[in-house]
């Protein structure tokens, strides 16, 4: 993942780094937006696959959060296209999904994403998600697909 | 030296006594005459007229060793015949008188030394010729006369010409004899020669004295012949020799094959040799054999054995053929008869037999039935002796003589004719047809048989389709209706955790600080709602579960588990539940527990229900978790103290949301799918959960586990 060098020598190293939020319900977007932003994140969003393809090659990020189910293009289509291109081949993509079954999972990783996360997810776990993507860019942790869930 | 002597005769009329003329006459008459024995009567009975003599006897050398009587006159023959003398007594008077060659006067005195052959003691010996001192001469004549005798003179010249005429006429006699011998010699040797087969006579020696041609080719070489031929003549001489010695011994000559080479033309030769003893000379024998050259006789009678095999193997053959033959016609099953020319019957088989026969039955009505059967073939095969043509098909009805029961057969008639084309006989076969109606009649009732059958089955196959049809449908809607519910339960979780993703968000940004401060009663309220929030995803969760697994679309992914780890692990993560308790908790893990090829994830998530379900209905006491293993099984035994669970709820608290105590779950928390989910866990795992318990002292939920998942 030479690649990855790219993006970081775009921003001073004072800077924070640019999170892309990509989700068509108003909620999600803001819920991750509010927290990341108090987290000294910049952020910027979009509410469908198209916005976040114009975005991404106008903004170049150092992280996007995508949610698959959009109108218009959908995640999984937005994923492979930024992961076909040269200019956004490098940035880290995180999937969301409220999809607990496991092909959606597969899909998404079949896409081009570096990680998947299943919805509900709680903010704090998405920050760390975050960081660990931007420092650890080399090894995607193996994290378990499905939100550790609570027993009953 | 014959004519010599003659030359010496003395000139007729030279004697004093005698006429010259009557000399003469003796002379003429002795050369015209030939015959020794004729000379000497004609020589006696001159001498009787002219000299005196009336008694005479002339007797001639035989052999050179006798002195026999030639002829007598004014004697008997048998006087004649029977004077023999024997020379070898050399003292003789006779013998001493023939020796000196001169004459010899006997008068009476010599009686007593030999009896004279003249009757009488005085006579004279007179040699026929006057031989040299030492030789023999040719014979002496005795004469007798009366008185004082006869005319010496006379007598002396008779006698000298007698023994000269004598002395010529055995002269030519001795050639004769000698032409003779050798003209028959060579009649012998010529009809020998002519013999193409060998003849040979040998000696006791076996050396061969005679052999003809055909011997000579087989038996002897000379210098000229190549080396090769001489080897064959010598080994053919050693053969013969061989075969020889044996057949000289005393016996009946038997014929005794002998195989010799033709020297000339290399090839082998039989002999039939056959050896006759004779005498050769005095005292020796010798063996005549004769080669018969059979070479050819024996191949000519080998060639009439090997005509005569042959002769004999094609009878057997004819005799076999004609067994066969007969063999064929006594076992077809078709009757089959021939008739001549006539239309007699002259053949039949015991087909044939049966109807054409009254056989056994004497009854009249089966002679009347065989007499109907006559008719009925008889003017079948008139069919063909009416046409031209050499075959006659067609069906007729006999009956059968022994049961009376009509039988249909088919009949083909085939004229047999003979070289010179004249009609000789008609071959006729039936063929009975009874069968055949009976099968046809058969095959038409199994072929209604099998038709109605086809149909039912046809029937049948069509409503099996039908149902098929109806089922495959239903089987396709059902598996529809499970896709559409699969789909329904994956909607219903998607759109349920979109508006509990925003609640537990927003809660948490309040309870972080994120949205500014907040006072201990909001943050009381709020981490109630984030806990309600909680219990309703892990509904949604359990719920997905159990869809999935229905669905069969729980995913399993085997790997090495080491349970004591993963109990490690579990305890771990219930510790803050624990931590609100006062329970003992306790493990209790035997040494040496084998991992499991399993799904971890799965067997983690079971003995972590298991685990918190004990904690939370375990009000006081502890809980206690036991390992055990055996080749095949590792079983997870968590108790409690608890409260219990009644046998009637016990089959039921697997069932979903089933709770023992609704009131105290409520309390407690917990969706009531846990157990149900982990039942269905451990049978996709290949194991089972038991559950022993008494109602206010306590449960022992298992966990049985194979060690190997078998594959499904």
């Amino acid at each position: 993942m030479s690649g990855a060098e790219a993006p970081r020598s775009r921003r001073a190293p004072e800077e924070p780094a640019l999170v892309l939020v990509v989700d068509d319900v108003a909620d999600g977007r803001e819920i991750c937006a509010e927290y990341l932003l108090f987290r000294k994140y910049r952020v910027a969003t979009a509410a469908d696959g198209r916005e976040a393809l114009g975005k991404a090659f106008d903004l170049v990020p150092d992280v996007i959060l995508m949610d698959l189910s959009l109108p218009e293009i959908d995640g999984w289509e937005a994923t492979r296209r930024l992961k076909g291109d040269e200019r956004t081949r490098h940035i880290p993509i995180i999937a969301l999904t409220a999809h607990a079954l496991r092909s959606a999972h597969d899909e998404a990783l079949a896409a081009g994403c570096d990680a998947v996360v299943t919805k509900p997810v709680m903010p704090r776990d998405l920050e760390t998600e975050v960081r660990r993507l931007l420092t650890d860019l080399v090894a995607p942790h193996p994290r378990d697909p499905e939100t550790p869930t609570p027993t009953t | 030296m014959a004519v010599a002597r003659l030359k010496a005769l003395p000139p007729p009329g030279a004697g004093s006594g005698t006429g010259a003329r009557a000399k003469l006459a003796l002379l003429e008459l002795l050369l015209a005459e030939q015959d020794a024995r004729g000379c000497a009567a004609l020589a006696l009975a001159w001498l009787s007229r002219h000299a005196g003599v009336e008694r005479s006897l002339c007797a001639v050398v035989e052999d050179g060793t006798h002195l026999v009587g030639l002829a007598g006159h004014g004697l008997s023959s048998s006087v004649v015949e029977s004077f023999r003398l024997d020379l070898s007594h050399r003292s003789h008077p006779l013998v001493l008188a023939l020796v000196s060659g001169e004459p010899v006067a006997f008068a009476g005195r010599g009686a007593q030394v030999f009896e004279s052959p003249l009757a009488t003691d005085a006579f004279q010996a007179v040699p026929l010729s006057r031989g040299e001192a030492g030789e023999t001469g040719p014979g002496l004549l005795l004469v007798a006369g009366p008185g004082e005798g006869p005319s010496e003179e006379e007598v002396i010249w008779a006698a000298g010409l007698l023994g000269v005429r004598l002395a010529a006429l055995g002269y030519r006699r001795a050639q004769a004899e000698e032409r003779r011998h050798q003209r028959e010699r060579g009649w012998l040797l010529g009809i020998i020669n002519a013999v193409s087969d060998p003849i040979l006579l040998t000696d006791a020696d076996g050396r061969i004295l005679i052999a003809n041609p055909g011997a000579e080719r087989l038996l002897s070489a000379d210098e000229k012949m190549s080396e090769g031929r001489r080897r064959a003549v010598a080994l053919n001489n050693m053969l013969f020799s061989a075969s020889l010695f044996p057949a000289t011994e005393e016996g009946v000559p038997t014929p005794k094959e002998l195989l010799l080479v033709d020297p000339i033309e290399g090839q082998d030769l039989l002999f039939e040799v056959m050896s006759t003893r004779v005498k050769v000379r005095r005292g020796e024998t010798g063996t005549v054999s004769v080669l018969r050259n059979v070479s050819d006789l024996r191949r000519a009678s080998e060639e009439i054995e090997e005509n005569y095999r042959r002769l004999r193997a094609a009878e057997a053959q004819t005799r076999a053929e004609r067994d066969r033959l007969d063999l064929i016609l006594n076992s077809a099953l078709d009757p089959i008869l021939v008739t001549d020319a006539e239309g007699k019957l002259v053949l039949m088989n015991p087909p044939a037999e049966r109807m054409f026969t009254i056989g056994g039955s004497r009854s009249s009505r089966a002679e009347r039935w065989v007499r109907t059967n006559d008719a009925v073939f008889t003017s079948f095969v008139s069919n063909l002796y009416t046409g031209p043509s050499m075959r006659w098909r067609g069906e007729l009805t006999l009956v059968d003589p022994q049961s009376g029961a009509g039988v249909p057969f088919e009949a083909i008639s085939g004229k047999v004719l003979s070289r010179q084309g004249e009609d000789t006989w008609t071959v006729t076969i039936l063929h009975d047809l009874t069968e055949t109606v009976e099968k046809s009649r058969l095959y038409e009732q199994v072929k209604r048989h099998s038709e109605e059958l086809r149909e039912k089955v046809e029937e049948a196959t069509a409503e099996l389709a039908e149902q098929n049809e109806l089922l495959r449908r239903q089987a396709f809607e059902l598996e529809q209706a499970s896709a559409l519910k699969s789909q329904f339960l994956a909607n219903v979780s998607h759109e349920l955790r979109t508006p509990l993703n925003a609640i537990l968000g927003y809660t948490q940004l309040m309870i972080e600080g994120v949205s500014g401060e907040l006072n201990q009663n909001q943050e009381d309220k709020l981490a109630r709602v984030d806990a309600n929030a909680r219990h309703l995803l892990s509904v949604i969760n359990d719920l997905l579960d159990i869809a999935r697994i229905e669905s069969g679309k729980m995913p399993i992914q085997l790997e090495p588990v080491r349970l004591p780890e993963l109990i490690d692990e579990v305890m771990t993560e219930v510790e803050p539940l624990i931590a609100r308790t006062s329970l003992e908790v306790r493990r209790d893990l035997p040494g040496g527990v084998p991992d499991m090829r399993s799904d971890r994830k799965k067997v983690k998530q079971i003995l972590l229900n298991l685990l918190s379900n004990a904690l939370k209905f375990t009000p006081r006491g502890s809980v206690a978790i036991r390992v055990g293993f055996d080749d095949r099984h590792v079983w997870t035994a968590v108790t409690d103290t608890g409260i219990g669970i009644s046998e009637e709820n016990q089959k039921r608290i697997f069932e979903e949301f089933a709770q023992a105590d609704s009131s105290y779950a409520r309390r407690a928390g917990g969706t009531g799918l846990g157990l149900s989910i982990c039942r269905r866990l451990a049978s996709i795992l290949g194991g089972e959960i038991t559950l022993v318990s008494q109602q206010g002292i306590g449960s022992t939920f298992t966990l049985l586990l194979p060690l190997e998942v078998a594959p499904s």
